[in-house]
């Protein structure tokens, strides 16, 4: 029975996760035509939200093309290592009180260890590929991920300190009085731009920058291996989203509403917030966007695990 | 509430389960469902239409691996902090000035490391070698 439950809860969770990445799709089109006053796709269905299922019969139906010059066992084996580690992460996000997959202690160190992860993904992609765009589009992954990498763990230490826990659980409830994005405003910004860089969303696209490297690192894959890294992405994108609600912004606590109400609401912002960033931002240089995280933001993050320490100190 | 680590991790096996057979799904339908044509060009790698030119297996200056090394070497600075900063309300002023002295020294190991140009990218920010 027990164990029924908890299967119940982990197909609710990963069909959840999956039917919003697909819509996603729709959301981003949509979003994006509004800001950049157009319409974006308004013919499939009510508001073109059919949109999504004609996008997902095309591209099943497309040929699955493996391409012969490349190593084909990591060819096919890259995007499925990206969607699984990004649902995986989903196992220890609390979508409200009870509503979770594991409640490990140590939830927070399993996103991260997952989101590391999916690096080689798009390194295995990339390589696997045998193209020289592809190559240079996963070899950019791997050095902006694992720059950004360092400080996503950091930014997040002044959460822990406050919250003393892992247990996002109890990060979410340590938050009853004050949501940590005020004490933890500096470390909010710094996740946020970490979680960007991520899940390589743009501004920080350069591993499949189109107008350089023609799609980086899955310009070989066509067909739902390609999807799959779309997928992935957006997965991902709701993932970050889901993070910063719950370190940041109180998680499902909110008045009046259920706790999964207000859960999805911040969600939804944020993922908003994120395709307003691709509306509204250019694509840095390569050089810039590594000084960026090695001589801003990794110094920054520092200060900001040493300055929270002390004020903890003073206050409690 | 779960009382063993295996009761603990139960979830996440199922998770992991689940999640792989997702993935397989989506790459064993597009397999199946997708029609196949073949011509020669398509079966070249993508250069813009152009016909590709030499090998991508071929070696090339990863300016990068540097910042492996290092990114490795603060991440171990990293995996020290997760522990310190979950006691640290308990140890206090004395796990501050751990942490003061820690972060002071990484970071000056952080500065010689930028002024040495490890973290210099682009040429014109290369600082010249001298002989």
């Amino acid at each position: 029975m027990n164990g029924l439950y908890q299967l119940a809860v982990v197909f609710g969770v990963l069909v959840v996760a999956l039917t919003i990445a697909a819509g996603l799709i729709w959301l981003e089109r949509r979003l994006l035509a509004l800001w950049q006053d157009r319409y974006g796709p308004n013919r499939v269905g009510p508001f073109g939200l059919f949109q999504v299922l004609a996008d997902m019969i095309k591209i099943f139906t497309k040929e699955d093309w493996t391409a012969p010059f490349a190593d084909k066992a990591t060819f096919i084996l890259a995007p499925a290592i990206i969607v699984v580690t990004v649902l995986l992460s989903f196992a220890v996000v609390p979508f409200a009180p009870g509503i979770v997959v594991a409640d490990l202690d140590i939830g927070l160190l399993f996103f991260l260890g997952m989101s590391s992860l999916g690096v080689y993904s798009v390194v295995l992609a990339g390589w696997s590929s045998d193209n020289k765009y592809s190559l240079l589009g996963g070899m950019r992954a791997a050095a902006q991920m694992l720059s950004y990498e360092v400080f996503m763990g950091l930014s997040l230490m002044g959460v822990v300190v406050l919250a003393g826990s892992f247990s996002l659980t109890a990060i979410v409830e340590a938050q009853r009085n004050l949501w940590f994005v005020v004490p933890q405003f500096l470390g909010f910004l710094l996740f946020m731009i970490a979680g960007i860089a991520e899940t390589r969303r743009l501004p920080f696209d350069l591993p499949e920058a189109e107008s350089e490297l023609i799609a980086g690192y899955h310009a070989e894959y066509s067909g739902m291996k390609f999807g799959m890294f779309f997928v992935g992405e957006y997965l991902g994108i709701i993932l970050i989203s889901s993070m910063i609600t719950v370190l940041f912004f109180g998680g499902w606590l909110g008045p009046v509403l259920p706790g999964i109400v207000w859960f999805l609401i911040k969600v939804f912002f944020f993922i908003a917030f994120f395709i307003l960033l691709r509306a509204a931002l250019p694509r840095p240089r390569f050089d810039q966007l590594m000084s960026w995280g090695w001589k801003v933001m990794l110094p920054l993050t520092l200060a900001n695990v040493l300055v929270t320490g002390a004020l903890v100190l003073a206050f409690a | 509430m779960p009382t063993s680590v295996a009761e603990e991790y139960f979830p996440v096996v199922l998770q992991v389960l689940v999640a792989m057979a997702i993935a397989g799904g989506m790459i064993a339908a597009s397999a199946l469902l997708g029609h196949r044509v073949r011509n020669p060009v398509k079966d070249q790698p993508y250069e813009c239409g152009i016909q590709p030119e030499g090998s991508p297996r071929e070696r090339f200056s990863v300016k990068f691996y540097l910042v492996a090394m290092i990114f490795i070497l603060l991440d171990i600075e990293t995996v020290f902090l997760y522990p310190w900063a979950v006691v640290y309300r308990e140890l206090r002023l004395f796990a501050f000035f751990e942490m003061l002295v820690f972060v002071v020294l990484i970071l000056s190991g952080f500065f010689y490391i930028w002024k040495k140009g490890a973290l210099a990218w682009s040429m014109e920010e290369k600082p010249r070698e001298k002989q």
